[in-house]
């Protein structure tokens, strides 16, 4: 059975690219650009992986981790960190919320695709 | 006969020196009682006899009959009838430390040096005659023995001068040897008590020797006074009257009678024994005056000068010893009256008129307390010469003609015109420096034209034409007749008129005139003196308590200063521990210490107050005062200038909370500028791995990925063309392009270009034809950039069903545009941030970076206009406003 990634990200262009890649290496991607209607759906059925933009609009990346991680029930899903904010601060707020990984726009799709792969296999 | 009364006179001084110099030492070691016995100082009143009273007794006897007796029962009335005034008097001299009778005017009306230096004038003027008056008797008198004629009494040589040297010398030498807060002179005094001795006993002894040696007892004497024309009685009593009150009234304000009067008293009870012994000394003086006067009459030649009936009658009988006697009697007399005036007047004069004037010109020595009192020593010193020196001119002026008694009763008078001001100010609170300055002014004046010109002589200070005619022929204002009142004794005139015109002016400007502050509470210390002060009490140290002191320095000085300071005094008093005695030396060097930090007032009141031997005069309360105004004014310096800290430090603190906020700016700005750089870079690089990398990609695929690229691309470009063109603008470096043009085609121009972008809705414009007639004079490109940015934000973000804009133009001197959409328009919460950078209000994929308000913001400023969000409007709405410059008329 497909292991199924959420993916949470404003950016359509991104989204679209990021799902193709996935997609290709045959995972299951559910897209989300709105963090509101993405924690209820995470509750609903709890996915194996899940990528999260930082800015995204309504809610920020970091405010749907801490909901993600409070929960019992999402608090041991694998969590990668897309920001487009590269400073160090960006860096260390982001390690120190408890992501699983963290990766910085641009990536390189192998790069992705091996992060990806690396919590999926940790995770189970 | 001369060399032997010069050998007798300069034993006489050398005896005097001998005297006063014992007198000094005694009181130096403390052993003044004696010195301060009531009889001592009933003695010392005695300068109220001088040549005057000693010689020209017999001489007014001889010309006006019992006339003389006047000017002695006026000072005996006031000191039996005015005991109490006299007690007044020396109790506010006591309580106030007054030094003379100026520095009693002075401080009764406010410390006015006005009145002081009045005061003094009147006083130096009154004293001159006198002082010349001793000097011409005692010349005189020489020249009777000098002289082989022993009746003429013509002045030779310059006698005159070498007594006036020598007298000048001894005051000089006894009475500045130290100087005493009090201005007590032991050595002085008691020098003047003996020579009242020495002169009561010459006239005594002449007056025994005429009564029992040439008239053979009383009832012969008697016999000769009925025989001779003496005898009847010729008494006026208009000028009986008005020389009682004048005298009496001299002997309250005569400088040198308020020296020993009040100035040297140092116990109030003294007042006492001197008002029943002084009326006796004066009795027993003019008791032979008559037998004197008429013995002389009956034995000596006519013409001879009556003057000096008291030498010449024991020359004439061949009795030279007592001819020496009587005149060392005489000399006695005008030496003292010479010595005691010129302290009083040096006094004065130095107080009040020297040391003002050197404390003005030289500030800087007014706190080392070493200078001012050699400074003050020498004023003194040179005071005193001054005055001695003003007497001799004086004489030599005068002519030294006019009788001894007339003389006299110019200087009376003219001192006299002190009392209104005096009596008024010690008993009469209303009494203020106004009134005391108008009464002086008119008594003094009034006297100097009525009786002390006209006293040189008709023609010598006043025009003889004015003493018959009046100034320039007005009747009523001849100097002897005043609003034509005429016939009456120049004296009784002058002593009416001026004593009048004082009292009714000091009165008058009293009422008339409001007193200051210190004014009024000095009124209130003199009229209620006995209230404000109990009776005698000597400053003493005893009853310090040295513990108080210290813990009184210590707060002030700081603990360590304070212990140092009575440490060391302590062990130069020679004692062990850290407690020094309170000895007197001890006060005087803590004061001194208080005084550098509390002032000079405030640790006198303080050590005052421990010590308790001294109530704290409402002088030194003023002088806290003062102090404490200097203390406030200080700490509000300080204050201001801690406020001014304050200020500098809030300013700081702004800055560099601005600096923070810049700081936290920046890092916002390069945040989101990283995140939308690298958002389209993501797309762009992700996409283009994809067509690298995927094998077999459909062709639709490979053209929507293619496309992708492309559009991020385009977006990268633009963001970056925003961010330089911003940079550009913020930092002013953009350069103007200005030509006409009508608004209308900047308008089209834009409305065209927005529509070019193929993104966003179709939006119907109207455009207000208005704009058609509108003539700018600006950037019309920069301008155009604007209107692009508006139109095309409506384009993206309108969200009615069916867009529309309204254009609207209203011109003027400034041309306002605004632009209206249909939409739902921005939240308020939105219309605060939309002109800030990267403030994208709505996160629809607009392709926007939030920069373009930002520069149109940028432009519209640059362009001397401004641009903002109109709310209230329905839809969206933006305003444009171009300032007037760049709103051209028509050409």
């Amino acid at each position: 059975m497909a292991k199924r990634v959420m993916l949470i990200e404003d950016e359509p262009n991104i989204i679209e690219a990021i799902s193709f890649i996935l997609s290709r290496e045959g995972l299951d991607v559910e897209t989300h650009a709105d963090g509101t209607t993405a924690n209820d759906r995470l509750r609903a059925r709890v996915p194996d992986l899940v990528i999260l933009d930082v800015m995204l609009p309504g809610k920020s990346g970091y405010d749907i981790l801490r909901e993600l991680r409070e929960d019992t029930a999402t608090a041991g899903v694998p969590v990668l960190m897309l920001t487009a904010r590269g400073q160090s601060r960006d860096r260390e707020m982001a390690e120190r919320s408890g992501v699983s990984a963290y990766m910085t726009k641009p990536f390189s799709n192998a790069e992705m695709l091996g992060q990806v792969r690396d919590l999926l296999a940790s995770a189970v | 006969m001369l060399n032997t009364l010069v050998a007798v006179c300069s034993l006489y001084v050398l005896f005097l020196f001998a005297i006063a110099f014992a007198a000094e030492r005694a009181a130096m070691r403390g052993q003044a009682r004696w010195l301060r016995s009531p009889l001592v100082y009933t003695l010392s009143l005695s300068i109220y006899c001088t040549a005057w009273t000693f010689y020209g007794a017999v001489g007014s006897a001889v010309r006006s009959g019992f006339e003389y007796l006047a000017i002695y029962l006026g000072p005996s009335l006031a000191l039996m009838g005015w005991w109490w005034i006299l007690r007044k008097l020396v109790r506010i001299g006591r309580t106030q430390r007054l030094t003379s009778v100026a520095d009693l005017i002075s401080a009764r009306y406010g410390k006015s040096n006005l009145l002081a230096v009045g005061v003094t004038i009147l006083a130096v003027v009154g004293t001159t005659p006198y002082i010349a008056l001793q000097l011409q008797s005692v010349t005189v008198s020489f020249e009777v023995f000098g002289v082989g004629d022993l009746f003429s009494g013509q002045e030779t040589g310059y006698t005159a001068l070498w007594v006036a040297a020598g007298l000048a010398l001894f005051t000089v030498i006894f009475g500045t040897r130290n100087l005493d807060a009090n201005e007590r002179h032991n050595g002085v005094v008691m020098a003047i008590a003996v020579e009242a001795v020495v002169k009561l006993c010459a006239l005594l002894a002449v007056g025994i020797f005429v009564v029992w040696g040439l008239s053979g007892g009383i009832s012969g004497t008697l016999a000769r006074i009925d025989a001779s024309p003496l005898g009847e009685w010729r008494i006026d009593g208009g000028r009986w009257t008005g020389m009682i009150v004048l005298s009496g009234a001299a002997f309250l304000c005569l400088p040198r009678i308020f020296q020993v009067l009040v100035v040297e008293n140092d116990n109030e009870t003294h007042l006492r024994t001197a008002s029943w012994a002084f009326p006796l000394y004066l009795g027993l003086m003019s008791l032979f005056v008559v037998p004197i006067a008429v013995t002389g009459l009956e034995l000596l030649p006519a013409g001879s000068n009556p003057d000096l009936f008291v030498l010449t009658v024991p020359m004439s009988q061949g009795r030279d010893g007592l001819a020496v006697l009587s005149f060392l009697g005489g000399f006695s007399s005008a030496t003292s009256m010479v010595i005691v005036a010129a302290i009083a007047l040096s006094t004065m004069v130095s107080n009040h008129v020297v040391m003002p004037l050197f404390l003005r010109y030289a500030q800087s020595g007014a706190t080392v307390s070493g200078d001012v009192r050699h400074v003050v020593l020498l004023a003194r010193r040179l005071s005193i010469i001054g005055v001695v020196m003003l007497g001799y001119l004086y004489y030599r002026l005068s002519g030294g003609g006019a009788a001894l008694a007339s003389i006299g009763e110019v200087s009376f008078a003219g001192v006299a015109q002190v009392l209104p001001a005096m009596l008024g100010g010690i008993f009469w609170r209303g009494g203020s420096r106004i009134g005391a300055l108008t009464g002086l002014t008119l008594g003094f004046g009034c006297w100097g034209y009525t009786l002390f010109l006209p006293s040189f002589g008709a023609g010598v200070l006043l025009p003889e034409a004015w003493l018959l005619d009046g100034p320039f022929g007005i009747g009523w204002l001849r100097p002897q007749a005043l609003f034509g009142i005429a016939g009456i004794d120049p004296l009784l005139h002058t002593v009416f008129w001026s004593l009048t015109l004082n009292t009714g002016g000091f009165v008058l400007a009293s009422l008339a005139s409001f007193p200051g502050p210190l004014e009024r509470l000095q009124g209130a210390q003199f009229v209620n003196v006995f209230e404000h002060s109990t009776g005698p009490r000597r400053w003493s140290g005893k009853v310090a308590q040295a513990e108080d002191l210290m813990i009184m320095a210590q707060r002030i000085m700081g603990a360590r200063d304070a212990q140092a300071l009575f440490e060391r005094e302590a062990q130069r008093q020679g004692l062990g521990g850290t407690l020094p005695a309170p000895t007197p030396d001890f006060l005087e060097t803590l004061e001194r210490e208080l005084a550098g930090s509390v002032g000079a007032a405030t640790a006198h009141a303080m050590v005052g107050q421990i010590v308790g031997g001294m109530s704290v005069s409402v002088e030194e309360l003023m002088a806290v005062a003062d102090e404490t105004a200097q203390l406030m004014e200080y700490s509000a310096r300080l204050e201001a200038q801690s406020q001014e800290l304050a200020r500098t430090a809030a300013q700081l603190r702004e800055a560099n909370a601005k600096l923070t906020r810049l700081s936290v700016q920046k890092d916002a700005f390069l945040s989101q500028i990283s995140h939308e750089l690298r958002t389209p870079m993501t797309s762009i690089r992700a996409f283009s791995e994809i067509l690298r990398d995927t094998e077999g990609l459909e062709p639709e695929a490979q053209n929507k990925y293619a496309s992708i690229i492309h559009d991020e691309a385009v977006r990268l470009t633009r963001l970056l063309d925003d961010l330089l063109d911003l940079s550009v603008l913020e930092n002013g470096q953009v350069n103007l392009n200005l030509r006409k043009g009508i608004l209308a085609d900047v308008l089209d121009r834009a409305v065209a270009a927005a529509a070019a972008d193929e993104h966003g809705a179709r939006v119907k414009i109207w455009c207000d034809p208005v704009a058609g007639e509108v003539w700018l004079d600006t950037d019309l490109d920069r301008l155009s950039q604007v209107f692009i940015n508006l139109v095309a934000n409506t384009r993206k973000y309108c969200d009615a069903a069916q867009p529309q804009l309204q254009i609207r133009v209203r011109p003027g001197a400034r041309v306002v545009i605004d632009f209206i959409d249909n939409g739902s328009g921005l939240s308020p919460e939105a219309q605060d941030v939309i002109f800030e950078k990267f403030s994208r209000v709505s996160d629809q994929k607009a392709g926007g970076a939030g920069l373009g308000l930002a520069i149109c913001r940028q432009i519209m400023t640059r362009l001397g206009g401004e641009i903002s969000y109109l709310p209230g409007q329905g839809g969206a709405a933006f305003r444009v406003i171009l300032p007037a410059t760049y709103a051209a008329a028509a050409p």
